[in-house]
């Protein structure tokens, strides 16, 4: 997308002059509009070689950029439908597609109704459980921000990009370079994953020790740490970019038929099951941990009072680096169950950076529980809120939520009424 | 390596179209920041405000107006109240939305505040849903609402004016553009050596001593507010004409950022310094663009370092990294002095 | 306990000398000159008879209370800071708050000025109910307070945090303030008036300097001198010896008494004794979240519940006012 444009008389393009594309769009069980992502898509030239290959987004958009102008063939993956079936199963592939010079060709395939009549689920509870998966997921990475500010004051705007970092380091090890270790998905997975938590850690250790330690030293202020961490996340944003390519990478393994059904109320795909369970295991652990080790209270000590913890003894630099590896480590695995559960793309946490706000107001900046509690109903909130508003904005509840308890309750639900203001 | 469409891109990029744009909007956030130690980060916002506050009264309110209501406005009075739409009525309620709930707690609420508001905007101008997408038509934007604009120009649309550089219409705009940025400096200079100015110095420094002194710093605040967003919506407003097209892409986080490093590298809190800083900000970001790109097509530049869209993505990063850097070691930018500058306090 | 326990002459003793003090010869005098515009009617020196006549009981009544708070309750969490049943201020003298550390003198002071709600009870100032009105506001009532921490603005000039302390400037509202000629004669009239009283603290030769620049005790003034602009009936200090070398000290006591003799009401949070038993015309001592005595400055040493209050009950002997505490 051009975001500005230099000096030209008209918005400056992309390279790409040629191109095909579309939007799947279909009608989900209540009726209402739906973005089906996922569906893979390839692009044959007149003399069937393949051109290119691309796969919707989170709005149902794909696109394929052609090497010139000239009549294509469009192929849809029936099996990448998400369980819904083409209305018209014989134009697949669509010949015949001709695209002239410098424009970009739209394809359309109708879809269906979706194909889930052996499914039952009451829609309140499946939202309900979407959002505590997505809720647990935030809380995750939620955490790593929360106590960041409780031990040294700051927001940091680039708490995101550790999310992101994980979830990419995740995904190119997993499904870029595929290690498959004991041949079972979920140890590879699990192996990318591990390797994801050690590095964001490692990235966070290094990060407090030559960028934030070096700046509180130097006595800078609070406002400039904060906008140094903003052009960070500008910098990271676009290396990751720049890197990884402006596409989703998406975990294809996992597909809708491996549906499993929970006393006839809601329904999960095995891997939501996987990260579920895992996510609950973690939050517990680390709840705990906070709670029962020395670490975990001074952690907690520090960042509810830095002095006071500082005069009983606490050594406070200490504590801020395992916070800043512990949280960091967190947010990795985060984005890697991010990852799992929706794709991997290079704005993710950027995204998910507000949604971590969210949670993290409503439920008390500064506190660790807080993040917790504060993260999951802003998740349960997000999924819920598409009973009422249409798909695609269903991140407005949170932001909502978040402005919403500023006015009522502004230390959040967990928080301290003298640390506001 | 053509050299002088690098130089022309340079200069163009010195006084042009978004330099004005982004001079405004600098404005605006140094009364935020500067004056007054405020921490909005959704600059966008209010400058998206200006450009859909003209763009939906004339395109898309504005006609439906006229058919509810049987009214005949005409195409011109659409554009004037288009204007004051943009300029008053929507930088007001962005303002109120992000102000009540935050002025009166510290700062970094309102940081995180408005770039909610930034992100609830961007979801719900791009939502397809059709009965938002009738008024804001979505990620293709509006267009159609400039025309009023252009019929005032006097200069002949088909010339070309000022070394070559503008076609009549541009330079119309351009010029037009100076002359608000003159009269937003001059009363940007009025208002740091009034009485108002001297208590928002105060409010940025100790809100608890200017209370102490009768000042009531919370309305002071929401004041700052409203009028640093006008300032960004008139720049918004211009860049919509200037272009004849308001979309939500224009108006994305990363636009905020951008006037923030204009802001910091002139120096917050000095009156001309947002001026200085854009255009530096955006003669730098053009030069850059078009050297790279004339790099990479004369085979100056390997292709296997950069690319051609990749010329944009190193660009933001060379930003990202040098709004970072500024931040640390010299916030003052280049015309504040250390003693004054916001970013020292604490 | 009442005065009547002590004869004639010691209680004369106990009301400071109206004159100017030693060492600072006519300073006080010129005080009264410079700020007694607004404070007419005031007479201080009767105000401070009348304290003779007012029991020495926490809680007294006094016969012409510029501040009065009834009931007054505030709690942290599940803490108990202050719970005040009743307590008023004399117009026209200068009362001490005290107490131990813990005793809740901040909070009431807080409570007093407004920087803080208190969970129950009423403040009337002058008459007037000040529950609900906002920190800012009562500055307009005729009420100003300083900061422990001294809130000098250290990024504007001297004059510059002078001319701030005016109220009711015409030039602060945002429109009138891009058209100079609409405030231009009543800024040169702030200025005036701020110059005025720069000369008073001496504080001239720094007019133009950043407020930054200036020594601790020299804000102090600063701060003091800035509050005074607010033209205000009653002065809030909030530990202004804190912090202050000794060879200011001096000074700055003889302008807190210049205020009184004014017709200014000054109420003062002290930990420093010495400064307690030179100016201050009453005591109000806090222990544990309540008043526990009040009374004039030399009666507070002898008062029991007050030496068990800093010192623990199983201490026999007097307070020795002299020792800092």
């Amino acid at each position: 997308m051009a975001v500005l444009a230099i000096g030209g008389p008209a918005l400056a393009q992309d390279d790409a002059s040629e191109s095909v594309g579309g939007t799947m769009r279909a009608k989900d069980d209540a009726g209402e509009d739906v973005f089906v992502e996922g569906v893979e898509f390839t692009v044959f030239d007149a003399d069937g070689n393949e051109v290119g290959t691309g796969t919707t987004d989170a709005e149902g958009i794909w696109r394929v950029d052609l090497p010139g102008p000239g009549v294509y063939s469009v192929e849809v993956d029936a099996d990448t439908l998400q369980g819904f079936e083409l209305r018209r199963p014989d134009n697949n592939p669509l010949t015949g597609v001709e695209v002239q010079t410098n424009t970009e060709k739209n394809t359309l395939f109708p879809l269906g109704e979706r194909r889930v009549a052996e499914s039952n689920s009451i829609q309140v509870v499946q939202l309900f459980v979407d959002g505590i998966k997505l809720g647990m997921i935030i809380a995750m990475c939620a955490i790593g921000l929360s106590l960041i500010y409780g031990t040294t004051g700051l927001t940091n705007f680039a708490h995101g990009e550790m999310v992101t970092l994980g979830a990419m380091v995740g995904f190119v090890f997993h499904v870029t370079w595929q290690f498959d270790f004991l041949g079972s998905w979920m140890t590879s997975l699990a192996f990318a994953a591990v390797l994801a938590i050690i590095l964001t850690g490692f990235a966070g250790f290094l990060f407090n020790e030559f960028v934030w330690k070096r700046l509180r030293n130097k006595g800078a202020s609070l406002i400039s740490a904060l906008v140094v961490s903003i052009g960070l996340s500008i910098f990271f944003r676009y290396v990751f970019l720049f890197q990884f390519g402006g596409r989703a990478g998406f975990y294809r393994d996992y597909r809708i038929g491996n549906q499993v059904e929970f006393f006839g109320l809601f329904t999960m795909v095995r891997k939501d099951i996987f990260i579920v369970v895992l996510s609950a295991i973690v939050l517990i652990g680390v709840a705990t941990a906070l709670r029962k080790t020395r670490a975990g209270k001074a952690m907690r000590a520090v960042a509810d009072n830095r002095d006071l913890a500082e005069s009983s003894g606490i050594d406070v630099e200490q504590v801020i680096r395992w916070v800043w590896i512990v949280g960091s480590a967190l947010a990795g695995l985060g984005g890697v169950l991010f990852g799992l559960t929706e794709n991997v793309n290079w704005e993710m946490g950027f995204r998910l950076l507000l949604l971590m706000f969210a949670g993290v107001t409503l439920g008390g900046l500064g506190t660790a529980y807080g993040a917790l509690l504060g993260s999951i109903i802003a998740g349960v909130f997000i999924q819920m809120s598409t009973l009422v508003i249409p798909g695609d904005m269903k991140n407005i509840g949170a932001l909502l939520a978040l402005i919403i308890i500023l006015l009522v309750r502004p230390q959040g639900l967990l928080g301290r009424a003298e640390r506001i203001g | 390596m053509d050299w002088g469409s690098i130089i022309e891109s340079l200069f163009r990029g010195l006084i042009g179209e978004f330099f004005i744009v982004f001079a405004l909007a600098a404005i605006g956030l140094n009364i935020h920041f500067g004056f007054t130690g405020l921490l909005n980060f959704g600059q966008a916002v209010f400058m998206a405000a200006g450009a859909y506050g003209l763009a939906m009264t004339v395109a898309t309110i504005g006609p439906a107006a006229n058919r509810n209501f049987g009214w005949n406005m005409s195409e011109s009075t659409l554009f004037w109240v288009g204007v004051f739409v943009a300029i008053v009525v929507f930088p007001v309620i962005f303002a109120l939305v992000m102000g009540i709930p935050t002025l009166r707690l510290r700062a970094d609420y309102l940081a995180i505040v408005t770039i909610a508001v930034a992100e609830i905007f961007r979801i719900v101008v791009r939502s397809p849903t059709p009965s938002i997408k009738k008024w804001t038509n979505s990620s293709d934007g509006l267009t159609g609402f400039s025309g009023t604009f252009y019929e005032m120009s006097p200069f002949d649309t088909q010339g070309r004016y000022l070394f070559n550089l503008f076609t009549g219409n541009q330079f119309f705009l351009v010029l037009v553009g100076w002359v608000i940025l003159a009269i937003a400096a001059t009363i940007c200079w009025l208002l740091i050596r009034s009485p108002w100015g001297r208590v928002l110095k105060a409010i940025r420094e100790d809100e608890d001593a200017a209370r102490s002194l009768g000042k009531n710093a919370y309305a002071y605040k929401m004041q700052a507010l409203i009028l640093g967003g006008i300032f960004g919506a008139v720049g918004g407003m211009i860049r919509a004409i200037g272009f004849s097209v308001a979309q939500p892409d224009n108006f994305i986080t990363d636009v905020t950022f951008f006037v923030w490093v204009a802001l910091i590298l002139g120096g917050a809190g000095k009156v001309l310094a947002p001026i200085v800083g854009a255009s530096l900000f955006y003669g730098f970001l053009s030069f850059t663009d078009t050297f790279l790109r004339q790099g990479v097509s004369s085979g100056l530049i390997s292709d296997s370092i950069i690319n051609g869209p990749q010329v944009g993505q190193v660009r933001f990063m060379l930003m990202g990294l040098g709004l970072a850097l500024l931040a640390a070691f010299r916030p003052q930018g280049i015309f504040g002095n250390k003693e004054e500058m916001a970013l020292d306090d604490r | 306990m009442t005065g009547d326990q002590y004869d004639n002459e010691f209680k004369d003793e106990l009301i400071p000398d109206a004159g100017p003090l030693p060492g600072v010869p006519g300073e006080a005098s010129d005080m009264s000159v410079a700020v007694s515009d607004k404070i007419a009617g005031v007479d201080s020196v009767a105000a401070r008879a009348a304290l003779a006549d007012v029991a020495w009981e926490p809680g007294a009544k006094k016969p012409d209370p510029l501040l009065v708070a009834d009931n007054v309750v505030r709690r942290f969490g599940g803490l108990t800071a202050v719970d005040v049943d009743h307590v008023e201020v004399q117009r026209g003298v200068i009362t001490a708050l005290i107490g131990p550390n813990g005793a809740g003198k901040t909070t009431l002071f807080n409570l007093l000025t407004n920087f803080d709600t208190p969970d129950e009870g009423t403040r009337v100032f002058d008459g007037q109910n000040i529950d609900k009105v906002p920190a800012h506001k009562i500055a307009n009532y005729g009420m100003v307070r300083t900061f422990q921490l001294t809130k000098a603005l250290s990024k504007m000039t001297v004059i510059e945090n002078m001319k701030l302390g005016a109220t009711g400037q015409k030039g602060e509202s945002l429109w009138r303030s891009v058209l100079p000629f609409l405030w231009k004669d009543q800024e040169k009239a702030v200025e005036a008036r701020a110059d005025a009283l720069l000369e008073r603290f001496k504080l001239m030769h720094m007019r133009d300097e950043f407020a930054g620049t200036m020594s601790g005790g020299q804000r102090k003034l600063l701060e003091m001198a800035r509050a005074l602009m607010v033209e205000p009936s009653m002065v809030m200090l909030d530990e202004p010896m804190a912090g202050v070398n000794p060879a200011l000290t001096q000074s700055l006591l003889g302008h807190v008494t210049g205020l009184r003799d004014a017709g200014m009401t000054v109420l003062f949070v002290e930990h420093d004794m010495d400064m307690v038993q030179e100016i201050s015309d009453w005591v109000i001592v806090m222990a544990e979240g309540r008043i526990i005595a009040e009374g004039p400055p030399a009666s507070i040493g002898q008062n029991k519940a007050v030496v068990d209050a800093y010192l623990g009950s199983n201490h026999d002997s007097a307070l020795d006012l002299d020792t800092e505490l």
